[in-house]
């Protein structure tokens, strides 16, 4: 075994969740119980991942944190994770967002005969794994995280979602498995490449890269396809997004705030520490594919979130539009747009995790996803109206907010070498103002109406006065919701105002992955 | 005719050959084998001698004893056994390291069948008819499968034909012959061995008779006829050259300028008829009834055995036999590995029935052995080998499992009785779930590691386009896989829906050492990987 200082810290980063998934299982018989265990564990974590960022030194070495174990000798595979910047800003939000998630999700009414105790541990396993799929340096470590990645959502979607969960699970599996493969194909061959290079085969990411990288454009090409497709599917690009609105859709509120805010960025994050360091060559070829796919997203994703009647299918086409921004930022291949496109990563999780919290919590007070049910809600519950706008206003990156820094970011870097997609990506900025707008106003403004919340204060089609609407079952935010919204509200604001922090960190690791492509433009 | 007496009498004339001095045979190698072709015989004096009710007992104990007794052999073998392999009794069995890692594998899984073949908790009495000879339909056949789960300490009273252990044995020591068979005709010998036994034993489930009986008998129609295949075949290569000894074949085939018809006519009906036995598509029609219509531990014994001894064989032809004339049979064997690949995931997803449905995916996964088979280097080998281990043991607990599930007719193979199972028998689920996670190559499962390896030699011997396909194939098959998951977990359990049993200690054993090691393999393979790749066939 090796490791590095401060490996300690990512070993209780990935062990503490995993320990409190198992712990939770058995206190399955106790409701109770096993929501405060779990968010005990949430909690502890995020403390950790706290002393984690702290003791990263944006000044070091790339891979920090590191330790390594054998795992199988034959094929040179090691049990091998440490972090850099950028994978520490998705464990540092993915820590942020559990016990928030927890939170949200305290009184929810879960389907019949299943437990709070295994919904929780389910939570808490997917963000073991979630947290080492951003850790791990082995290739093969990475394939395999990826994959099992798919095995807790699939149950949280399966059995506590929605109306069509079933089909919704399956599809979501399906279609990041056969990516998945796909990408095992280009691992497999990256790895013969190393063992007729080197002599013995090995899964090192840092080796990987140094073969891969040197090999004939024709061979990164193979390798890059591979590699591409598992990310695409999962960041997701149109046109491989299919799956993401269904899966959103049906998943419960909690759910869909890891799925959107943290499992889709294991696809962008693929693409920096796996496509770009390993096939420079191809990936400076491709790009256009890939810029392509990702204004096709924005403009795309804008579009039908503008026309979504569902609101949790609005965020989904709505994380499309982000995805399609943060594909540009990275193959764009300036330093600025790819750390506008990283900082996005954290951003769009903070900002869209607020925002599907939000919703969550109007879909628990109306009874209905359907925005066509709901109207006037402001005058029911200020507050809730209020965190809403600031949500939304994040979301679609209006200044003063965290997302804005990072999408004027990947547009200003962006426009030097891809200028016509940049000036289409714009577009994508003017029907954000439009579909999130547009959404807060049909909800929250207007006459009181709409069956979901008629059919609590009284007969279909009247409009009710607001102080009944509270009286009677609409209440305003309650403590614990305010508790869980202040952190990412503090988020949005702060980061909006004072990014330097995190950009400080990411961009060292962002600076790294463009020296390796050979795209240089000199810093900013 | 004038000139053939001639020639005959010519014969006559010469000299007798010279009395060729045999080498003495190498007991200790062939131990394993010996041990469990005897019991077999002994276990067929036991039927002849032992009152009926004493039989079971007796049956149970000395199988068992001989598995444990020929894995011991085998392994006292191995401490000095030589890397290279050997050859003995006449250079018609070689005991290599793949020949050892096959035994190895074959009796383990033998074990696991064997436990679940003796047991009498799930299906009271087991699993196998009083007596074959009852006619289905009859009052005798209603009165041998008394009630749907009467009391577990009636057991015992129902009978059971106690010949199924000796003939698992006769079936198993064909196996291990099977695959350590240096020439064809030892080969052919081996083949018939393990076939006809489990012919019979296909057709003597307890409930089910006529759907049991009609797999028995299209079983053995369509196993005659690969028999008759493999030694038309083996007929032609014989006339090809002058020798039935695989290295002769390889050698002759090196240089030669002798009719090429011969020896592809050979090689192609050579190679359908263990194809056929290995259930590859499109030599696949049989498997989805046999697998049906046996009784379930037979099923398992048939689907994790019969399917590693083929393959064994399978790899001894390619490597040993046919390596040098590669280039020619490649071509063809690329398309039936795809071709079974398709069948078994197109069609696996059209299944309503549980067996039917594992029967379909172990025609995709007999395509994806027969990548690692064609893929002739020593990392192809090992790969192919390493596989069967991950299949045979994650199908045998698959199987075990799908006994457990039953209703008042007996095992509820529809898919639409598992709906719910989650809610009913939780374990049993999650372990149902995990070995289907398993076949579809999720990782942290050995199914994963099989996969890994399969394709991982494939991609370096070049063959790209194969491995795409069998990804993709493995993404259609875990649709199915997926359905079942999401039938037991995500879907209502029907009111009149069916029972779990409680397994008695034998399934239970079963079924638990197929998913440990399932499991195990799947996390430290590196041991047995090991093993896999400690040295390749003796040529010689």
């Amino acid at each position: 075994m090796t490791s590095s200082s401060g490996a300690a810290l990512l070993v209780a980063l990935l062990l503490i969740p995993l320990v409190g998934a198992i712990a939770v299982v058995f206190l399955r018989k106790n409701d109770t119980l096993a929501k405060q265990a779990a968010l005990a564990f949430s909690l502890v974590e995020f403390g950790v991942a706290v002393a984690s960022w702290i003791a990263y030194d944006p000044a070091g070495a790339r891979l920090q944190q590191h330790f390594s174990l054998d795992w199988i000798p034959a094929f040179g595979v090691h049990l091998s994770f440490g972090v850099d910047g950028i994978a520490l800003v998705m464990v540092a939000v993915i820590a942020l967002l559990v016990p928030l998630v927890i939170g949200a999700g305290w009184t929810e009414k879960l389907p019949a005969e299943r437990t709070a105790g295994g919904f929780l541990s389910l939570i808490l396993l997917q963000q073991a794994i979630t947290i080492a799929v951003f850790a791990a340096t082995d290739v093969f470590v990475f394939y395999v995280l990826f994959e099992i990645m798919l095995i807790p959502m699939y149950f949280l979607i399966g059995s506590y979602g929605g109306a069509r969960r079933q089909y919704a699970a399956v599809k979501f599996f399906l279609y990041s498995f056969l990516g998945g493969l796909i990408m095992l194909a280009s691992a497999i061959g990256a790895y013969s490449m190393a063992s007729d290079e080197l002599g013995e085969g090995t899964f090192d990411w840092a080796t990987l890269v140094r073969v891969v990288s040197d090999a004939p454009l024709s061979n990164q090409i193979w390798i890059f396809l591979g590699f591409f497709l598992a990310f695409a599917v999962k960041a997701p690009l149109v046109p491989l997004h299919t799956w993401l609105p269904d899966a959103a859709a049906e998943a419960p509120i909690g759910v869909a705030v890891l799925l959107v805010g943290i499992l889709d960025k294991v696809g962008t994050f693929g693409f920096l520490r796996y496509l770009l360091p390993m096939t420079p060559d191809a990936s400076t070829t491709l790009a256009p594919l890939v810029l392509v796919m990702g204004v096709a997203g924005v403009l795309y994703g804008a579009l039908l979130a503008t026309g979504q009647r569902d609101m949790k299918r609005f965020i989904a086409y709505v994380s499309i539009a982000h995805f399609g921004f943060i594909a540009l930022g990275i193959f764009a291949f300036t330093t600025q747009s790819e750390v506008g496109a990283v900082s996005y990563m954290l951003n769009h999780s903070i900002s869209t995790g607020m925002l599907i919290l939000v919703i969550g919590m109007v879909i628990a007070r109306g009874g209905s996803t359907l925005i066509a049910d709901y109207g006037g809600l402001a005058k029911i519950t200020p507050a809730l109206a209020g965190v809403f706008l600031v949500a939304g206003l994040a979301s679609l990156s209006l200044p003063g907010t965290n997302s804005f820094i990072s999408e004027f970011l990947v547009l200003v870097g962006a426009y030097g070498p891809e200028p016509v997609y940049t000036i289409l990506a714009t577009v994508g900025m003017i029907l954000a103002a439009l579909y999130v707008l547009w959404l807060y106003q049909r909800v929250f403004h207007g006459p009181v109406r709409g069956s979901a919340l008629v059919n609590v204060t009284g007969g279909p089609g009247t409009a009710v006065a607001p102080e009944v609407g509270a009286r009677r079952a609409i209440l305003d935010l309650s403590g614990r919701e305010k508790l869980v919204l202040a952190p990412l509200l503090v988020l949005v604001v702060g980061i909006g105002f004072y990014p330097a922090p995190v950009l400080d960190v990411i961009t060292p690791s962002v600076e790294a992955t463009l020296d390796a492509v050979g795209v240089s433009d000199g810093g900013n | 005719m004038e000139a053939t007496e001639l020639s005959a009498l010519v014969f006559l004339a010469q000299d007798p050959p010279g009395k060729e001095t045999l080498a003495p045979i190498n007991y200790p190698a062939i131990l394993p084998m010996l041990i469990i072709l005897g019991a077999a015989c002994v276990g067929v004096l036991l039927e002849a001698f032992l009152p009926r009710h004493q039989r079971w007992s007796a049956q149970v104990f000395l199988t068992l004893l001989a598995l444990v007794g020929a894995g011991l052999a085998m392994a006292v073998y191995m401490t000095d056994a030589p890397v290279g392999g050997e050859l003995t009794l006449s250079s018609s069995i070689a005991v290599d390291r793949p020949a050892l890692f096959l035994w190895g594998t074959l009796l383990a899984l033998g074990l696991g069948s064997v436990l679940m073949i003796a047991d009498r908790s799930v299906e009271p009495g087991g699993a196998f008819v009083a007596q074959a000879a009852i006619r289905p339909g009859t009052v005798q056949d209603r009165e041998q499968r008394l009630g749907a789960q009467p009391h577990r300490r009636d057991a015992a009273k129902y009978q059971m034909q106690t010949e199924v252990f000796p003939l698992t044995l006769f079936a198993l020591g064909g196996m291990m012959v099977f695959c350590a068979a240096n020439d064809l005709l030892t080969m052919f010998v081996a083949l018939e061995v393990l076939s006809l036994p489990l012919y019979l034993m296909c057709g003597l489930a307890r409930r089910r008779r006529l759907l049991s009986q009609e797999s028995a008998v299209k079983y053995f129609l369509l196993g005659a006829f690969s028999s008759a295949f493999f030694l038309y075949g083996l007929a032609l290569l014989y006339g090809y050259s002058g020798s039935v000894r695989l290295a002769d074949i390889a050698d002759a085939a090196a240089g030669s300028d002798r009719s090429d018809t011969l020896l592809f006519g050979g090689m192609a009906l050579l190679i359908v008829g263990l194809l056929f036995k290995g259930s590859v598509g499109p030599f696949h029609t049989w498997t989805p009834d046999v697998y049906q219509g046996s009784p379930t531990p037979i099923t398992a014994f048939m689907a994790a055995c019969t399917k590693v001894a083929a393959f064994g064989a399978i790899l001894r032809v390619l490597t040993v036999g046919l390596e040098s004339t590669q280039w020619e049979w490649r071509g063809v064997l690329w398309g039936v590995a795809i071709v079974s690949m398709v069948i078994g995931a197109v069609l696996g997803l059209t299944q309503t029935d549980i067996k039917r449905m594992i029967a379909y995916s172990s025609i995709a996964h007999a395509g994806f052995l027969l990548i690692g088979a064609i893929v002739l280097s020593p990392e192809g080998v090992s790969s192919t080998l390493f596989y069967l281990l991950t299949y045979g043991f994650t199908t045998l607990a698959a199987f075990g499992v799908i006994s457990l599930v039953r209703d008042a007719d007996g095992e509820a193979t529809h898919l639409s009785q598992w709906a719910g199972l989650a809610k009913r028998a939780p374990l049993v689920a999650a372990v149902f779930a995990f070995l289907l996670f398993a076949m579809a190559g999720i990782p942290l499962t050995s199914g994963f590691i099989g996969k890994f390896v399969v394709f991982s030699a494939a991609l370096s011997d070049g063959m790209a386009p194969l491995v795409v396909v069998a990804l993709v194939a493995s993404a259609v098959t875990a649709f199915f896989y997926l359905r079942v998951i999401v039938l037991m977990y995500f879907s209502e359990p029907a009111p009149d829906g069916p029972s779990v049993v409680v397994p008695g200690a034998f399934t239970t054993a079963a079924i638990t050492l197929g998913v440990v090691v399932t499991l195990l393999l799947g996390l430290v393979p590196a041991f047995a990987l090991d093993w896999a790749n400690a040295g390749t066939f003796a040529l010689r």
